[in-house]
């Protein structure tokens, strides 16, 4: 898939549902920061500086490792999308919002199938990430350790006997490395026990937040949960303990949505069934509301209540999103025009599947 | 009560104020606090990750130790200032971790609880690092084979240290 189908198609490798745990565990990212030798760090990098990384990167892009990979890889700089493209690779989780900030000083690389993303001049100059559907940490670690080994041959890193790998941001020092799963948790938000679990959490050294990155309110029950630590612990370890507090979640998520189902089955059946009605039906209907009745026909669906694919509704949870419909619409829209092309966009996805109760 | 701002629904909440030392209490309804509190909060500087960082790291300059340049100490490399540094929270480049090393480790301590590098290695930029990761391994397996008294292994372990001891000191130079 070309950068430009990428952006044309709201689905992506990652809302598949063929993944391990997906009924809990929505996607695993793994990313590793690294920065290049004797370069000030993007921040203050200039003009020169910055045509200097692209090149290198190109250059990288021509070497054996990538040339013969299935799928291959497009480079694109940030400069030569339009605002709503870029919009629709951060909804699409394939850069960071970051990436939008001074943009024409960044640039991306996609694999063909949309797995590995390499966001360039981001806070550092390379920022090499693999998102992978339901929980793949190792996988996606394995993956990034690669592309990496196959960077390092054409370039020569910042790199510190005593800190490792060095970063902008002292946080990322050492391993550079942030892994991350999202988590879908409507079972222990009904019971009331997410803050609970999630408090948990932080007290282990890990981070929790809400869908969309940094400093945004969790919404649709989605979580994500990364590592804090970057220094001091292997990847294998750091890796291998977010797995760890992941399965317990995982754990709890599944006994709260089977007590929900042995105790309050109409009441659980209901919910599902009232948001398939108005996802199914409705001719208006705005992104948060949608967002929130996603989240409830995901419930249903990952617990057999009714039968529709968890890929789906994943991508749903995409393709709702402003810069899509826009896309979509091919111009930007009202706020009335987006609910109704919203709600249209939902009917028609829903109505294309056989919806057999169980 | 009526709330203070629209005159209209009853205050349930009471939003105080505190701006140059003088204090305000608001009564409001729930729409006018939820708007208020958006409206100071935007005016509260940030507080983000990066200036806290830097906050750890200016805090020990109070000591005897603190620079009396103007903006603080500049990296040779890349010419980023403290002051910079203070403001951002990030580095400029790789010789940053050299110039500001010492003052470094404690932002590093309070970050990730040590100031060491556990993880991988480059294959090309660390091959001494790897070198001397290896000798080390090599060093303990000697040390076990001799308590075995396997003696024909420890010497094998030996020639190989050697050897590998002679690459780290010809890649030194």
């Amino acid at each position: 898939m070309s950068i430009r189908e990428s952006v044309n198609n709201s689905y992506s490798h990652w809302m598949s549902s063929a993944g391990p745990e997906t009924d809990v565990v929505v996607t695993s990212r793994v990313r590793a920061a690294r920065n290049l030798n004797n370069l000030p760090f993007p921040h203050l990098l200039p003009e020169s500086g910055v045509r200097q990384v692209f090149h290198l990167v190109g250059l990288v892009l021509e070497g054996e490792d990538f040339l013969h990979r299935s799928g291959g890889f497009e480079f694109v700089e940030m400069g030569e999308l339009t605002p709503v493209d870029r919009q629709i690779l951060v909804e699409k989780h394939l850069i960071s919002p970051d990436l939008l900030e001074n943009y024409q000083k960044k640039a991306v690389v996609l694999s063909g199938d949309e797995i590995i993303s390499v966001m360039v001049n981001e806070e550092d100059h390379l920022r090499l990430q693999v998102l992978l559907p339901g929980l793949q940490l190792k996988e996606g670690w394995d993956a990034v350790t690669g592309i990496d080994d196959s960077f390092e041959k054409t370039l020569e890193y910042a790199y510190d006997e005593k800190l490792g790998y060095l970063t902008a941001c002292p946080t990322n020092v050492g391993t550079g490395l942030r892994a991350s799963v999202m988590l879908h948790l409507p079972g222990l938000a009904l019971v009331n026990r997410i803050r609970d679990v999630l408090g948990l959490v932080s007290k282990l050294g890990l981070t929790v937040r809400g869908l969309y990155g940094e400093g945004t309110d969790a919404s649709g029950n989605l979580f994500q949960i990364s590592n804090q630590v970057t220094l001091g612990q292997a990847e294998e370890d750091i890796i291998a303990a977010l797995v760890s507090v992941v399965g317990q979640i995982v754990a709890s998520e599944r006994a709260a949505r089977e007590a929900l189902l042995r105790e309050r089955r109409d009441h659980l059946e209901d919910r599902v069934g009232r948001a398939f009605g108005l996802l199914g039906h409705s001719r208006i209907m705005s992104s948060e509301e949608a967002v929130k009745l996603l989240s409830d026909l995901r419930l249903g669906a990952a617990m057999g209540i009714i039968d529709l694919p968890l890929g789906l509704i994943t991508e749903l949870m995409v393709l709702i999103r402003p810069a899509f419909l826009a896309n979509k619409a091919g111009r930007e829209l009202s706020p009335l025009a987006r609910d109704t092309l919203r709600a249209g966009l939902i009917r028609e996805a829903l109505g294309k599947k056989r919806i057999g109760e169980k | 009560m009526n709330c203070h701002r629209c005159q209209e629904k009853t205050a349930v909440v009471q939003f105080t104020e505190i701006i140059n030392n003088k204090k305000r209490v608001l009564h409001l309804c729930e729409q006018c606090a939820r708007e208020v509190q958006a409206e100071s909060f935007g005016l509260i500087p940030q507080m983000n990750l990066h200036s806290l960082l830097a906050g750890i790291f200016f805090n020990q300059m109070a000591g005897p130790f603190s620079s009396a340049v103007p903006g603080g100490e500049m990296c040779p490399s890349c010419g980023l200032s403290e002051a910079r540094f203070a403001k951002s929270g990030l580095l400029g480049c790789g010789v940053c971790y050299r110039h500001f090393g010492d003052r470094l480790d404690q932002v590093f301590r309070r970050i990730h609880g040590t100031t060491k590098h556990n993880g991988k290695v480059p294959e090309r930029t660390g091959g001494r690092v790897k070198l001397s990761k290896r000798i080390d391994r090599l060093k303990v397996n000697l040390r076990e084979a001799i308590s075995r008294e396997e003696f024909e292994e420890a010497a094998g372990l030996r020639d190989q240290i050697r050897e590998l001891e002679k690459d780290l000191a010809g890649e030194g130079d």
